[in-house]
């Protein structure tokens, strides 16, 4: 269990800095396929050199994601998933990696029907780092963040390409953890690459002296990876190259789990 | 990091999107607030509203549908508007502000294919190029409504994720704009979503209460007594209660559908469900499950089949400004008929909603009592469906 001294993204970032490393975040979706695999595929991820986690909640209208993501959530929706399933899954893999920081991604219904206080409460309790909701830009933040300061949790805040400079330092002002940059516009997916001068923005982020800029959207093979740690990232986030494998692989759980074991792996050492 | 004008309605709207949307966000706020203060923009949307979409529309007093002698009863007659609904006004209005932006694109999202009908006529008008999201199901079902897209011009897309509806179209238009926002303006069809959009939608629809205002004191020499109108998303009742949210002495009334009933998971009332939470970029009335998951509307009219409703709407409920009753499938087919048959009128499905409630309160009347229907479209669109409800094939 998480005691109120543990910073575990300050203490990745202090290890991965003194090994000259990024950070490779694999993301999936909590419950997909099924509860029990889900709970597989994340041991696979982070025995095979995930750094960090990033776990979404199923939610029915995933108005951030493309077909890959939304795909994901249907899949556990459809096995009855719910959020009392997902903080499970997560209590599950706490308990065996006591030091990984883990993230949710999710949508700010899901935690405005529970009560806000209800929700990161729960978060904190079964270990949970960091809550980043796709739908709450900076302006509607501070109520989310109050909950987060509370029970010890981190808000990471989006910086998107388009942001002005101002809006830039205000977000590396308040995100904590990290921030998460955005590769480029649209929703999540492999359809696109990034393709926004990501070194500039990185540069811009890493000026304000705010957490470290970890980029996600786009980043599907090593060489983004390498890419963006090159631009001066602290890490990468993959989500729907990481969720394919599960869809293609859905007949054959070793082969899915095989397939995940072998990207986690490239995937780390484009970060080294 | 502010807006410059108020993104809230009470507790209710705000902006609930991805950070990437907020700059273009900010962006249709400010244009929209030069345009209101622009007469060169004003004179060209009221040019438009006048002798390209015929307003203002009359309104009408009831001759025989009406049987207790208290009540006067008139409708507003937004079903004569070019495009058969009230949804022209604030259309044209967001394409002129598009136009405005520098942008060449329209995306919207369309349920029955009457918001997606008038964006294509405003886009034909003003030499833009629209993009439809319609839900798969909805494509299949509104067919003639999909050719008068595609005749005027517009791309239809049909979303087969999720339901294949209303909802999942709006949620593909906005993946859309989180990509194309440079060049593409998002055409939201009603008064709900993300600030400023409740605020544009009302403002450009607000000349329908206007219009009632001193069609009425010419008519009647006073204001009427209740206003009503039916309520999905909420626009063509937000454009008739505007004017008159400051006139305590007019009662509003808003009119949901009640579907097969409001206890039975089968209807559209997000506000008589009395379940708060965040959908499609704003906080309001939303129809949910115990988890947040968001629930399937359903309405025997599409445009009143919407699981949330308008933030503002939300507001004046809370506050008790305006009061919120719901209609069934069956109650609404009633008044559809009836309006044909005693006034030669064929309202929309929607209307008819309005229709209905306000019959019954005109039944109830034990004094001399002034009510306005906003009758907000024309049910021309309806007729097959009707048809077919009636026979019992459906």
């Amino acid at each position: 269990m998480q005691t109120s001294s543990t910073d575990r993204y300050a203490q990745l970032f202090d290890d991965l800095k003194t090994k000259q490393q990024g950070a490779f975040v694999p993301f999936v979706m909590l419950g997909d396929p099924d509860k029990q695999t889900s709970i597989e595929i994340i041991l696979t991820l982070v025995e095979n050199g995930a750094d960090a986690l990033e776990l979404g909640f199923p939610f029915s209208d995933p108005i951030a994601d493309g077909p890959t993501i939304q795909k994901a959530a249907i899949r556990a929706l459809d096995q009855g998933i719910r959020p009392d399933d997902c903080f499970e899954i997560i209590a599950a893999v706490r308990e065996k990696h006591a030091d990984i920081p883990i993230g949710l991604l999710l949508y700010s219904n899901l935690v405005m029907k529970p009560g806000i206080e209800a929700f990161y409460a729960k978060a904190a309790q079964v270990g949970v780092d960091s809550i980043l909701l796709a739908d709450v830009p900076l302006r509607e933040s501070a109520p989310f963040r109050d909950a987060a300061v509370k029970y010890n949790i981190k808000q990471i805040l989006i910086a998107p390409p388009n942001a002005s400079d101002d809006a830039l330092a205000d977000i590396a002002a308040a995100s904590d953890g990290y921030i998460y940059l955005l590769g480029r516009a649209g929703v999540t997916g492999t359809e696109s690459t990034a393709t926004t001068p990501v070194a500039e923005l990185a540069a811009k982020l890493n000026q304000h002296k705010g957490a470290p800029a970890v980029i996600g959207f786009g980043i599907s093979k090593p060489e983004h990876v390498s890419a963006a740690i090159k631009a001066g990232a602290a890490g990468a986030i993959a989500g729907s190259a990481t969720v394919n494998l599960i869809h293609d692989n859905l007949g054959d759980k070793q082969l899915m789990l095989q397939k995940l074991a072998d990207f986690t792996q490239a995937m780390k050492a484009a970060t080294l | 990091m502010s807006n410059k004008l108020e993104s809230k309605f009470g507790q209710y709207g705000g902006m609930y999107v991805p950070e990437l949307l907020i700059p273009a966000l900010d962006q249709l706020e400010q244009a929209f607030i030069d345009a209101q203060n622009d007469p060169e923009f004003q004179a060209e949307f009221i040019g438009l509203l006048k002798d390209y979409a015929g307003r203002p529309t009359p309104l009408t007093k009831v001759r025989n549908l009406v049987s207790n002698p208290l009540v006067t009863m008139y409708l507003k007659r937004e079903d004569l508007l070019h495009g058969g609904a009230h949804k022209t006004n604030q259309v044209l209005g967001q394409a002129l502000l598009t136009k405005r932006m520098g942008k060449t694109h329209v995306i919207a999202e369309t349920g029955a294919g009457q918001h997606g009908t008038a964006t294509a006529l405003a886009c034909a008008l003003l030499g833009l190029k629209a993009r439809i999201y319609m839900g798969a199901k909805d494509v299949e079902r509104q067919a003639p409504n999909v050719f008068r897209m595609r005749l005027m011009g517009a791309e239809v897309i049909p979303v087969d994720a999720g339901s294949g509806t209303l909802k999942d179209a709006v949620n593909e238009a906005l993946r859309d704009w989180s990509a194309s926002y440079e060049t593409a303006h998002y055409l939201l069809g009603t008064a709900a979503g993300p600030h400023p959009f409740p605020t544009i939608v009302r403002e450009f629809h607000r000349m329908i209460g206007e219009e009632v205002r001193e069609q009425i004191m010419q008519k009647e020499g006073r204001l009427p007594d209740s206003v009503v109108a039916c309520v999905g998303g909420g626009s063509n009742a937000i454009g008739i209660f505007a004017d008159f949210i400051d006139s305590p002495e007019v009662g509003l009334v808003g009119v949901e559908p009640a579907g097969k009933g409001i206890d039975t998971h089968m209807h559209g009332a997000a506000i008589a469900t009395g379940s708060s939470g965040i959908l499609h970029g704003a906080y309001s009335y939303i129809m949910q499950d115990k988890d947040g998951q968001i629930e399937e509307s359903y309405s025997v009219s599409a445009g009143l089949d919407y699981p949330a409703v308008g933030p503002q709407h939300a507001h004046l409920n809370d506050i008790g400004r305006a009061t919120y009753s719901s209609v069934t499938d069956d109650e609404a087919l009633e008044a559809f008929q009836l309006l044909a048959k005693k006034e030669g009128i064929i309202p929309a499905l929607e209307s008819s909603h309005a229709l209905a409630h306000a019959l019954k309160m005109a039944e109830a009347a034990d004094k001399e009592t002034l009510i306005v229907v906003n009758l907000s479209g024309r049910g021309d669109k309806d007729i097959d469906h009707v048809q077919k409800i009636l026979k019992g094939d459906n």
